[in-house]
């Protein structure tokens, strides 16, 4: 396995593809976050700001939050990866989306929503996180039991 | 064993957009059974998407991507006849591909 550490530690060390590198493993702590600041702490580049650049297609009001479904496009140049966040769940990132060259930086899910909050999608380019937000008023509450 | 997905890939042009319904239930670890208990969460933590030897979308899913998750994107310099294999690995170890022929 001696190819595989060395991997991990090429990756590790930010040597490989950014896009390629981040989804080799799932990365707990960014799943552990609990705001968009410290996600993009764990995953570096220069502080998050908002920009119009992100088409962030989503409903004003969901009837039921255990299936609230999202549109991103970005037109950001060199687009590498877009994050889904949603600031009052248990765990604020829904979902990390690496595009490679050749893919359009677009993509589209499905999440749950445990209250009405914001919803963020965070595109990354260059060492650059950039912004759209949007709130989604939630009726049912899709995480409880 | 996990249920197949449902994947449809279909190109114009060099461009394919690729739609995938995979079965898995994303249980968050938030919810309790019938007699208080949590249920100890289980779900998908990675997809991968390859077309012949290239990835064409890598992802890391939370808890919060709905059950039975739905993703949607496009990639260039695809051809019909051709295949697109999606993989995901979950919380709990287990795996699953599938592969479409590009209409």
């Amino acid at each position: 396995m001696k190819a595989g550490g060395a991997l991990t530690a090429f990756a590790a060390a930010g040597w490989l593809n950014p896009a390629h590198a981040e989804a080799q493993e799932w990365n707990k702590a960014a799943f552990d976050v609990r705001s968009i600041e410290e996600l993009v702490k764990i995953l570096g580049g220069e502080a998050a700001s908002p920009n119009d650049a992100i088409d962030f297609n989503a409903p004003d009001i969901a009837e039921n939050g255990a299936v609230v479904p999202l549109a991103v496009a970005s037109a950001v140049p060199g687009t590498e990866s877009i994050a889904i966040l949603i600031e009052k769940n248990p765990n604020v990132l829904a979902g990390l989306f690496s595009i490679p060259e050749g893919t359009l930086p677009e993509i589209q899910t499905r999440v749950k929503m445990a209250e009405t909050c914001n919803v963020y999608a965070l595109v990354r380019a260059g060492g650059k996180n950039l912004y759209a937000v949007k709130e989604i008023k939630v009726t049912l509450g899709g995480c409880g039991g | 064993m996990a249920n197949p997905m449902k994947i449809r890939a279909r190109a114009d042009g060099d461009l394919v957009e690729v739609k995938v319904l995979m079965a898995h239930v994303m249980e968050t670890g938030q919810r309790k059974n019938q007699a208080g208990e949590l249920i100890p969460a289980w779900f998908i933590q990675r997809v991968e998407a390859t077309y012949g030897n290239r990835t064409v979308l890598s992802a890391q899913w939370g808890p919060a991507i709905s059950a039975n998750p739905f993703l949607s994107f496009k990639f260039k310099g695809g051809a019909k006849g051709e295949k697109v294999r999606i993989t995901w690995f979950d919380s709990k170890g287990e795996t699953r591909t599938d592969e479409v022929v590009i209409g």
